[in-house]
């Protein structure tokens, strides 16, 4: 038997939403092309409600995500990793196929993908470290700061970089414990489309990150005007966009983080997300409590020790 | 019910404040009346005396004030970190000097009690500019990454619970890390934020570097949505935080926002009581209420409540209400009309949803803005008085009983800026500190403040922190 | 033997329901209680509320010697002051009592009589209180046939220390029955209690026992009365008559020097008890040197010169 005589399996693309691959609500699809416009899939044309949907998961997720230790939520972004690396060739395949690379550029996205749960694994039980302390007052108190997750952000994945950019826009906000609504790229969705199977076996709870695929603006509005959500990474919008969805962010204040300079390099035909990402991406959806203890002296008449 | 220790009037005397009938705005070093020559008065809220009279900002005057900014900008920010250093210095110890003199004014122009001024607001002005001072040639090990640069021109909105230490929360950072200053104070409390303006005269900071503009909403407006403004920093409504974000949209401008609160202050069964009744008094009736962390809404152990209640109560028949001036006052007057009417109309619709008020037995003054330390029973969670910021001495009483409940009505509001705990169990601390979604919490005090420590809130509270390594950030290019 | 309040009968039921009562008071938070009492103390006593003050004080004083060289020549003198404070200024109370080691009472009752002025004396092995009980109650017994109105007893701090709080309860109560009608301060030598939880628990054992005043110190030991353990203990007064409706006086003692330190005990009294307290029958200073420094600031109001300490009596 040869392969010419075999007739290929599609796979039917569905969206994440609380841990399960529905279709979208609409019912609707939108066929996605390759970088020459042949015919890859179709894709699930998410709509508000999916939005809605996905918030909600989100927000039910929230609470024992942002809950777990460090440490565990450390060992479920590097159990993602170690998910990727064993499909790391049907991601090469579509990366590939999404933003026109060759195989070997495409495998060495896929891999900085991949190294990028890695390091974002490693973050999590350090952040807090890094962007906390004790604050020395000048009185009788110990003062601790520390940081905590924001809650649901809203995640605009880059447009161009399908896979790599997506990864780095997801990990740092789950890795902190907030809980991520993702509107994939709207021409490339397959490979976001796709980390959703990997991230529902790599013990990362439902809900926690959430993959709509759709036209961007359409699903960015409700999330930006949406009153559960609290913080909301512009990336993957462009300049009216974003400030269109920063107007609406408004309204409960949700924390924004505009679309920095390396997403909007329109003119390249992919983004450069190869380089080291630092930790701004982790500290933009991250609020500092800083809670306040009396100490005093040991006892009543005071201590020499 | 006149005691027999009557304490006799203990006035702090107002010949240590010289203010001038007249002022104008301080751009680019120098006094200068508005463009359009208008001017407003200042009165003091516990006497309807006018104080002074200052010139009105409009949009021509914020444009002249950022031109001055930014012409400053370059050689301030170029300044080796140690010079810009021993300018705050500078600051610091001349406002420490002039510390009886600024408590005195800022006292006569916001109402607050004299004591508050001069135990509480002063001391913490001059140990915030003294704080940030010390970074202004270390923030190469903020943890910024290496030499972090200042964004620009910073536009500052304070408002006027607490004019100077605002002013000091804006103005030592931004300087600190390079940045060019317009500030505008709150128009019911220009004066102290003139008097800053002469101690910057005083250490010669260099022309431009401060700029303050007095004046009304219309000025604070030019001045955030200004183009040439590269940081937006306010403190004040929610609403008009809101109108700056959507500002700023589509800009490069960075913003930090530190708005409203509902304060939950819960105390548990196994409270330190005593202490616990001294925090929640401290929590809302400091500053008459007219503090955005106040413990505006008291959580109650159902199985404490007779008890906390009636020790309030007769805690709050002590406190001594009147002249601001005097040291043994204790509460002052209303920051203005405005907010007293504001204040009344709140704990009219609090009476009228059915909520049982309580107001102390004191005596209020026939002239100014005063409002009787109140408390309101049988409040709950749907009740406006529970939800909505009254900014005054009114206080909120609820009942729960498991910590859980506590948590989930402590939470459950837009705001998020404070909280406090009261528990003899430091377990229990920790857990419910865990648990709440607040910038600041305090457990077992309340309304504690630092300039080492980060301030600021969660959710419709705003973003961005002030104070302490991690109020550097707002004022960097990072 | 006098009975425990009622309201708290059962509290004193037996060594573990006395524990369980004393553990299950609130705590006290430290950092909180010395905060309130240092902005109590900041409150400006002037002019006509600093003469009300300063007399009050006189009045409430507990002129006190107590040293292994007292004699009958020196507590004489003492007592001679406290009837006439300033002898320049005959408007000037007399103080609340004298207060001396038993073997003086006799003496100071002698100079005192019909002035007014009380004689009280420290017993039960004072000041550390280790002896047997029957010596301790002897010793009550010999002051109050000696003339004592008043008894400065001290607490069995080992006692308390280790937990055995009904021992403590039970000695004051044996102490109160030899008191008979001379009124029974209870001293609980706080610097030795160290905490302010233990200070609270001693307050309650104290005043569940029937005694009239609970005091701070002997004035022996490193910490004497605070600020911060006078408002304790005016806060356990305070709750205890709004329970019983029983009212009972505070002493501070030691370390009580100057007229500013006593203004600002008189005003912790004020905010904290309340005005009723204000009064000797419910407040006093255990002091010496105290007395000067009044009649110092007494004079500097009435002439408007500052006084010197020429112009005041050394005792």
């Amino acid at each position: 038997m040869s392969d010419q005589n075999r007739l290929g399996v599609f796979k039917t693309y569905k969206l994440y939403v609380g841990g399960k691959f529905p279709r979208s609500e609409s019912g609707r699809v939108y066929e996605v092309t390759d970088s020459k416009g042949a015919w890859l899939a179709n894709a699930p044309q998410s709509s508000r409600k999916d939005a809605r949907d996905a918030v909600v998961a989100a927000r039910k997720a929230f609470g024992g995500w942002s809950g777990a230790t460090a440490y565990n939520r450390g060992q479920v972004l590097y159990r993602v990793a170690e998910m990727l690396e064993g499909r790391k060739e049907q991601f090469v395949r579509e990366v590939a196929a999404s933003e026109g690379l060759s195989k070997s550029k495409a495998a060495a996205v896929v891999d900085g993908a991949i190294d990028r749960w890695v390091w974002y694994a490693g973050w999590t039980d350090k952040i807090g470290q890094i962007a906390g302390g004790a604050n020395p007052v000048a009185g009788p108190y110990l003062n601790l700061s520390t940081p905590e997750p924001t809650g649901v952000v809203a995640v605009l994945a880059p447009q161009k970089s399908s896979f790599l950019g997506l990864v780095s826009v997801i990990a740092p906000v789950i890795a902190t414990g907030n809980t991520a609504v993702v509107i994939a790229s709207a021409d490339a969705p397959l490979p976001a489309l796709s980390l959703g199977e990997v991230l529902a076996t790599s013990d990362v709870p439902g809900g926690v990150v959430n993959i709509l695929s759709g036209v961007t603006a359409e699903l960015a509005a409700p999330l930006a005007a949406h009153q559960d959500v609290n913080a909301i990474d512009l990336t993957g919008a462009d300049a009216e966009l974003a400030k269109e969805l920063e107007i609406a962010s408004a309204d409960n204040l949700k924390r924004v983080l505009r679309p920095q300079p390396v997403d909007t390099d329109a003119a390249s035909a992919s983004e450069d997300w190869s380089a080291s990402p630092g930790t701004h991406r982790l500290t933009a959806f991250l609020e500092t409590k800083t809670v306040w203890h009396p100490t005093g002296a040991l006892g009543a008449a005071g201590s020499s020790y | 019910m006149a005691s027999a220790f009557e304490y006799a009037p203990a006035p702090e005397s107002r010949s240590v404040v010289d203010i001038a009938p007249s002022y104008g705005l301080f751009i680019d070093g120098e006094f200068t009346e508005a463009a359009d020559g208008k001017v407003f008065k200042t009165v003091s809220p516990s006497s309807e005396e006018v104080l002074s009279e200052v010139a009105q900002a409009g949009a021509a005057d914020v444009d002249r004030a950022v031109k001055a900014a930014r012409k400053a900008f370059e050689k301030w920010s170029a300044l080796p970190g140690s010079e810009r250093a021993k300018y705050l210095f500078r600051i610091a110890r001349i406002i420490q000097e002039r510390s009886r003199e600024l408590a005195v004014l800022e006292t006569l122009d916001n109402g607050k009690p004299i004591k508050e001024t001069r135990d509480a607001d002063l001391p913490l002005v001059a140990a915030h500019f003294f704080y940030y001072a010390g970074w202004a040639d270390k923030l190469d090990h903020a943890g910024y990454g290496p030499n972090p640069r200042p964004l620009g021109v910073a536009g500052q909105v304070i408002p006027w619970n607490f004019p100077l230490l605002m002013l000091a929360w804006k103005i030592a950072p931004a300087l600190a890390t390079g940045n060019t200053v317009v500030l505008k104070p709150a128009e019911t409390t220009p004066l102290s934020a003139l008097f800053f303006a002469d101690i910057c005269r005083q250490a010669g900071l260099p022309k431009g570097v401060v700029n303050i503009l007095t004046g009304y909403g219309d000025a604070g407006e030019a001045l955030v949505t200004h183009p040439d403004v590269n940081k937006v920093a306010f403190t004040g409504s929610t609403a008009v935080g809101k109108a700056i974000a959507r500002s700023v949209a589509g800009t490069d401008k960075k913003v930090t926002l530190e708005l409203g609160g509902k304060g939950a202050n819960i105390v548990f069964d196994d409270a330190p009581i005593d202490q616990a009744v001294e925090g929640i008094v401290t929590g809302i009736f400091f500053n008459q209420g007219q503090v955005c962390c106040a413990g505006s809404r008291l959580l109650v152990q159902e199985s404490v409540q007779d008890e906390v209640l009636d020790a309030l109560k007769r805690r709050l028949s002590t406190l001594r209400l009147g002249d601001p001036l005097d040291k043994n006052t204790d509460i002052g007057a209303i920051n203005s009309a405005e907010q007293l009417a504001r204040i009344t109309s709140l704990v009219e619709t609090g009476e009228a949803e059915g909520a049982e008020r309580w107001s102390a037995p004191c005596e209020l003054p026939s002239s100014g803005y005063w409002f009787a330390p109140t408390l309101f029973t049988n409040v709950t969670q749907a009740h406006t008085v529970a939800r909505d910021e009254i900014f005054g001495p009114v206080l909120s009483v609820l009942s729960f009983r498991t910590p859980d409940e506590a948590v989930a009505k402590a939470n459950n509001s837009q705001y998020g800026l404070s909280a406090g705990i009261w528990t003899e169990k430091g377990s229990r601390i920790l857990a419910v500190a865990n648990k709440l979604r607040a910038g600041v919490v305090w457990a077992n005090t309340f309304n504690k403040f630092d300039p080492t420590s980060p301030f600021g809130g969660y959710k419709e509270s705003g973003f961005g922190r002030e104070g302490g390594r991690h109020g550097l950030e707002a004022y960097l290019d990072v | 033997m006098p009975t425990t309040a009622p309201a708290f009968a059962d509290a004193t039921a037996s060594d573990s329901a006395l524990r369980r009562f004393l553990f299950g008071l609130p705590g006290v938070d430290a950092v909180g209680l010395e905060a309130r009492a240092a902005s109590l103390g900041t409150r400006s006593i002037k002019t006509t509320a600093k003469a009300y003050a300063i007399d009050l004080a006189i009045s409430m004083i507990d002129l006190t010697t107590l040293e292994g060289a007292d004699t009958p020549g020196k507590v004489r003198a003492l007592a001679a002051k406290a009837v006439n404070p300033d002898p320049t200024d005959r408007t000037t109370p007399r103080t609340a009592a004298v207060c001396v080691y038993p073997d003086m009472v006799s003496t100071a009752a002698a100079t005192l009589a019909g002035s007014g002025v009380k004689v009280a004396s420290v017993a039960t092995a004072f000041p550390a209180g280790r002896a047997a009980l029957d010596v301790k109650l002897a010793d009550v017994r010999d002051a109050v046939a000696a003339g004592a109105d008043e008894i400065d007893m001290v607490i069995d701090r080992g006692a308390f220390l280790s937990g055995r709080f009904l021992k403590v309860y039970e000695e004051i109560l044996a102490v109160k029955a030899e008191c008979g009608p001379a009124r029974l301060k209870v001293i609980f030598e706080t610097g030795e209690l160290s905490t302010y939880d233990n200070i609270r628990r001693a307050s309650w054992i104290g005043m569940l026992a029937g005694a009239d005043f609970i005091k701070t110190s002997t004035g022996k030991v490193a910490t004497n009365a605070t600020p911060a353990n006078t408002l304790l203990m005016l806060e356990a007064v305070r709750d205890f008559r709004a329970a019983t409706g029983v009212q009972i006086g505070v002493k501070p003692a030691g370390g009580i020097r100057t007229t500013k330190d006593a203004v600002k005990f008189l005003v912790l009294v004020n905010e904290t008890a309340g005005e009723e307290w204000l009064d000797p029958h419910w407040f006093r200073f255990g002091a010496s040197s105290l007395l000067n420094d009044l009649l110092m600031q007494r004079q500097k109001l009435s002439t408007g010169r500052y006084s010197g300490p020429d112009y005041v009596t050394v005792d």
